[in-house]
């Protein structure tokens, strides 16, 4: 493994029963980047994160971590990384400074060491003014970052961050990639998204997962370019009957109906033709507008895409 | 050192429940004192303070299991427990101080059903401290069985499990009923089981009678503790292996 990697999955698989959750992954994460695994509920994403950090053995392949392999040295790896788990992961009933000073004395800190520390961090994550309130009374934003500070606890060279902004407020969630950002080329990241707006604002890397399978790969420009051919129209009517929608969908990949109106996507949208096509069933059109694709239509695409291979 | 952190953590997290430590210990304890003001106006032996207060004592514990079992079940769903996985804790350390907690709780248990019994008239002596030689395998068996229970089952589907269980102690420990006058299937069960054993080895501890004469009873109490206790872990691994 290169000392440039911090991350090395080779044909990485987990199985569950009859369920191939993930399935023979490969890739590469550098060093002080910040790499994104987007993907929809399900795809495999905490399923890839679980492996790595040696709670789930992979049913085959293999993966190393800052150069210890996860089927060999769960020890020293735990040593190494930090993890702030999906959900918020915090002793409810314990204060803000009462979480941080226990995850350092689990990870051996002295009483001295340990105070200093959770000061730096409580710093860090503006919880200091909270640091002896109950964590049941803080916001979902606090308790997140919170759970990013028990993470870092240890000043892991490696993060692993699962949906860290997850049924957060634009706010909130903007807080917590200030911080992300701050750690940029400092510590390795890897954090799981479904948010779009989020690998995009946050990423040197993304890898889009679907099905435990790896889709696509790339920065998030690289991510956009390719699809940039993407066109989308969107069509309003009072009512466009279904033979209308079928007659659409032989032509062009992706017709649904959105609550904006008709969305057709595809890479060469002939205007003229489907406005006829539509207006040759009677539909009064009320409302037509070409959509420049971002990176959660690219998102979309990509994951149509693989469902109808 | 991160064994007692980390049992730290989950003594405060019980001992900060004020509806759990209610129910744990001021509860029982009120109904010591009822029961004991019963007996004043209707002579039963059963609730005599010597006799009620192992019974009641016993009584308590199988909230133990109600502790353990939402502990343990709450840190699964919230993630806590995936945290703590990926820390360098030692499975045994994670063992120790998910159990180590409630055995103090017990101590605490112990101390305040003794003192009220005390206060009403049972005679204070070595017996309460050689009574702990039933008392912790008895607090081990709860223990052993909140593991399994929260291992098993969501925070939100323990109450009927949890239910069951403390109706099951209370009723076959013999604390509220004698089952020499009730025989059949039930006194059965009743000796099958080990809490009503526990209950008569306090009682015969506290009336003074030589520990040899309950060393049946004893055993029979320590092999559940650790056959309960055993389980529990099983259970307890099964579960962060699955998790």
């Amino acid at each position: 493994m290169s000392e440039t990697l911090a991350i090395q999955m080779k044909g990485i698989t987990r199985k569950f029963g009859k369920l191939t959750a993930v399935n023979n992954v490969n890739l590469s994460i550098k060093r002080g980047e910040v790499f994104s695994l987007l993907g929809p509920n399900g795809a495999g994403k905490t399923t890839t994160i679980k492996m790595l950090c040696c709670l789930l053995k992979p049913t085959s392949g293999s993966a190393v971590i800052l150069g210890y392999d996860i089927t060999k040295d769960s020890e020293k790896i735990k040593r190494i990384i930090g993890v702030s788990p999906q959900e918020t992961a915090v002793a409810e009933k314990l204060t803000t400074r009462e979480n941080l000073d226990l995850m350092a004395r689990i990870f051996g800190f002295r009483k001295e060491d340990a105070r200093d520390r959770v000061k730096t961090l409580l710093d860090m994550t503006e919880l200091s003014e909270r640091s002896n309130d109950k964590v049941k009374k803080l916001s979902g934003g606090m308790k997140r970052r919170l759970s990013l500070a028990m993470a870092l606890i240890s000043d892991p060279d490696l993060l692993f961050l699962d949906e860290p902004t997850l049924g957060l407020d634009p706010h909130a969630r903007r807080s917590i990639w200030k911080q992300i950002e701050a750690f940029k080329g400092k510590k390795t990241i890897l954090l799981t998204t479904h948010y779009l707006e989020e690998a995009d604002a946050l990423s040197d890397h993304v890898a889009v997962i679907k099905d435990g399978k790896i889709v696509a790969y790339g920065t998030p420009h690289e991510l956009k370019r390719d699809t940039a051919a993407m066109q989308i129209m969107v069509i309003r009517a009072q009512r466009i009957p279904e033979i209308c929608v079928d007659e659409l969908k032989t032509k062009y990949p992706s017709v649904k109906e959105t609550e904006e109106g008709l969305e057709i996507r595809g890479e060469r949208l002939v205007f003229d033709d489907i406005v006829d096509s539509v207006r040759s069933h009677g539909v009064k059109i009320e409302w037509l507008t070409m959509k420049q694709p971002s990176l959660d239509d690219v998102f979309s695409s990509l994951v149509e895409k693989e469902g109808t291979e | 050192m991160r064994t007692v952190a980390l049992a730290g953590r989950v003594f405060k997290e019980v001992y900060r429940d004020r509806a759990g430590i209610t129910l744990g210990i001021i509860y029982p304890a009120m109904l010591m004192v009822i029961f004991v003001l019963i007996e004043g106006h209707v002579p039963v032996d059963i609730f005599e303070p010597i006799n009620i207060m192992p019974g009641i004592t016993v009584f308590s514990f199988a909230f133990l299991t109600m502790f353990s079992a939402s502990m343990l079940a709450r840190d699964r769903e919230k993630a806590f427990l995936v945290r703590l996985l990926t820390t360098p804790l030692k499975p045994s350390e994670f063992i120790l101080a998910y159990s180590l907690p409630y055995f103090l709780i017990a101590l605490l248990q112990t101390a305040v059903m003794f003192l009220t019994g005390t206060l009403f008239g049972a005679p204070a002596g070595i017996g309460y401290i050689t009574s702990l030689l039933f008392l912790l395998p008895t607090a081990m068996i709860c223990i052993g069985i909140g593991m399994i229970l929260g291992s098993l089952f969501s925070e939100s589907a323990l109450p009927a499990p949890g239910t069951i269980t403390i109706v099951i102690i209370a009723f076959f420990s013999g604390a509220f009923a004698d089952f020499k006058m009730i025989g059949g299937i039930i006194r059965t069960i009743a000796l099958v089981l080990p809490f009503s054993h526990a209950v008569d080895g306090i009682r015969s501890i506290l009336a003074g009678n030589p520990l040899s004469e309950v060393m049946n009873s004893l055993y029979m109490v320590i092999a559940y503790a650790l056959l309960f206790y055993l389980l529990g872990v099983l259970f307890f691994k099964w579960r962060t292996r699955s998790i």
